[in-house]
């Protein structure tokens, strides 16, 4: 069992919640272990086909746990043996994440948000870069996901200001897929899931998988493996049923193989 | 054709499949496996159907090292008289292409019978790495060595004293590997390139191998001359004739092997 996160299954959508709502849900060694145990569980178990990753209480997550930093804390051991392995294996889960954003993202927490495939915002979100506001620097990801989600200059807009970014200003730069009023996050969150996970998973996967090399990546690359991944999606079970079912004129029933 | 232990072994048209079976220990490498993986080599290479041999490993690794429970008693007596890596050197002895289709892991053992063979294939999410100096030891069937030349002493120290895993994109930026490819895709890519050598002149694939296996260890003159010396030798085969007739009538050859 977790002590600092609750896990939750339903309907294939497997749910994390971080549960330090008295802190904001700020990460602390075992928070971060446990969303990796609970990570490594979501890529193995079949019956997952998309996550959903959302805070306790007041705030999505206000990021590594201040209280118990000091200068004397190797900051980059921190990162290599805490959050990278979890921002990796995250990023690395080959089925569709869903970043539920009940409250404020600040920094690492911000970061997590990043590294989901979606991100669905209460409208009493709130996301701020606060790295820079201690003098530190983005980190878990942000520097990376940041450019890719918005461009490059409001990326350092965001990372260099570290200015409070509301809701539905995050929706207009392109950082959240929609704003749902905050009595029906959970409900909406769960809904966008169930949806995806009721989606050829597989297939997702991939294109999950290719997207994410696009920017590293010449064009004859991402057509060599845009070819290799239709191969593979054209060996799915969920391929056959997708054209029996247009073809018979009903809707599919995807599996997720 | 026979299974033999610890490896399941097939041959589907023109290529030989070796593909190591010992899952439950991700293909560990003990000796009676060794000695079956050169048999069944010894047996394609001799096998007149077969014009390609093709290693791969069932589960979820290629090959994860040697049995270390085998060695772990071992002394230097007992090694010396057992010899247990003499018979890898055979492989080197083998004629026709080999080609390793690699995913998971392929470490120590793993590694050094990947690279053992002509060309590698390896899955995206190989990892390849000689974690020997994490037990006290170090490669003994020729990792140390090949690994030395392809990198150069300093990337190959690194790598040998720290037993660091590489990625396949790693292990093909060094040249260790020839291509990466998706681990969905492997052995299809693989059964394709395999194909593919089957249909080209066996006697100039086997004539090429000698000499590149030679020209890696001689100086550039002496391995010209073997160069030169199986080119002529090449213009004694109907192979050659059937070659440069169909080139000049603008169509597919037909090669014999003769």
């Amino acid at each position: 069992m977790y002590e600092t996160i609750r896990y939750e299954f339903r309907n294939g959508v497997a749910r994390i919640e971080l549960h330090r709502p008295d802190r904001l849900n700020a990460f602390t060694e075992t928070m971060n272990q446990e969303i990796l145990d609970a990570l490594l569980a979501v890529e193995k178990d079949k019956a997952v086909r998309a996550l959903i990753i959302t805070g306790s209480g007041r705030g999505f997550s206000a990021g590594e746990d201040l209280k118990a930093a000091s200068g004397e804390v190797d900051f980059g051991e921190v990162l290599r043996s805490r959050y990278n392995p979890m921002i990796k294996k995250l990023v690395g889960i080959e089925k569709p994440t869903v970043a539920a954003v009940n409250g404020t993202a600040a920094g690492a927490g911000m970061s997590l948000a990043l590294a989901c495939d979606f991100r669905i915002a209460s409208d009493e979100a709130v996301f701020i870069q606060a790295f820079v506001n201690i003098g530190l620097v983005p980190d878990s990801g942000s520097l990376y996901f940041l450019p890719r989600l918005i461009g490059y200059a409001k990326a350092l807009e965001l990372a260099v200001l570290g200015e409070k970014i509301k809701a539905d200003d995050a929706l207009a730069l392109g950082l959240v897929t929609k704003v749902v009023p905050a009595a029906e996050l959970e409900e909406e969150s769960w809904r966008f899931a169930e949806r995806l996970a009721a989606m050829p998973t597989k297939a997702i996967g991939l294109i999950k998988r290719y997207m994410q090399r696009s920017f590293e990546t010449r064009l004859d690359q991402m057509l060599e493996w845009e070819a290799f991944a239709q191969r593979t999606a054209g060996l799915t079970e969920d391929f056959r049923e997708g054209v029996a079912a247009f073809i018979e004129k009903r809707r599919p029933e995807f599996r997720g193989r | 054709m026979i299974d033999r232990p610890f490896i399941k072994v097939w041959r589907d048209g023109a290529v030989g499949h070796i593909e190591l079976n010992r899952p439950e220990a991700f293909n560990a490498l003990n000796r009676q496996m060794m000695s079956a993986i050169v048999g069944a080599l010894q047996t394609f290479d001799e096998d007149a159907e077969t014009a390609v041999v093709v290693i791969s490993g069932a589960g979820r690794a290629f090959a994860a090292g040697a049995d270390i429970d085998e060695m772990a008693g071992d002394d230097p007596v007992r090694l010396e008289m057992v010899d247990p890596f003499a018979v890898w050197d055979q492989i080197r002895l083998i004629r026709k292409p080999l080609l390793a289709a690699v995913h998971g892991f392929a470490l120590g053992g793993g590694f050094e019978l990947a690279l053992s063979c002509d060309l590698i294939f390896a899955a995206e999410n190989t990892q390849f790495g000689f974690p020997e100096v994490k037990l006290g030891v170090m490669p003994g069937a020729g990792g140390t060595v090949k690994l030395t030349k392809a990198l150069g002493r300093h990337k190959a120290l690194e790598w040998l004293w720290t037993g660091a895993r590489m990625t396949a994109e790693e292990a093909c930026a060094h040249g260790l590997v020839n291509r990466v490819v998706p681990a969905d895709n492997l052995m299809e890519v693989a059964m394709k390139m395999a194909r593919k050598l089957s249909e080209q002149a066996p006697l100039s694939l086997r004539l090429i191998k000698e000499t590149v296996n030679q020209a890696a260890d001689l100086a550039l003159y002496e391995a010209m001359l073997i160069e030169r010396k199986n080119f002529y030798l090449l213009f004694a085969s109907e192979d050659q004739k059937e070659g440069m007739a169909a080139f000049r009538e603008k169509r597919k050859p037909v090669f014999k092997g003769r």
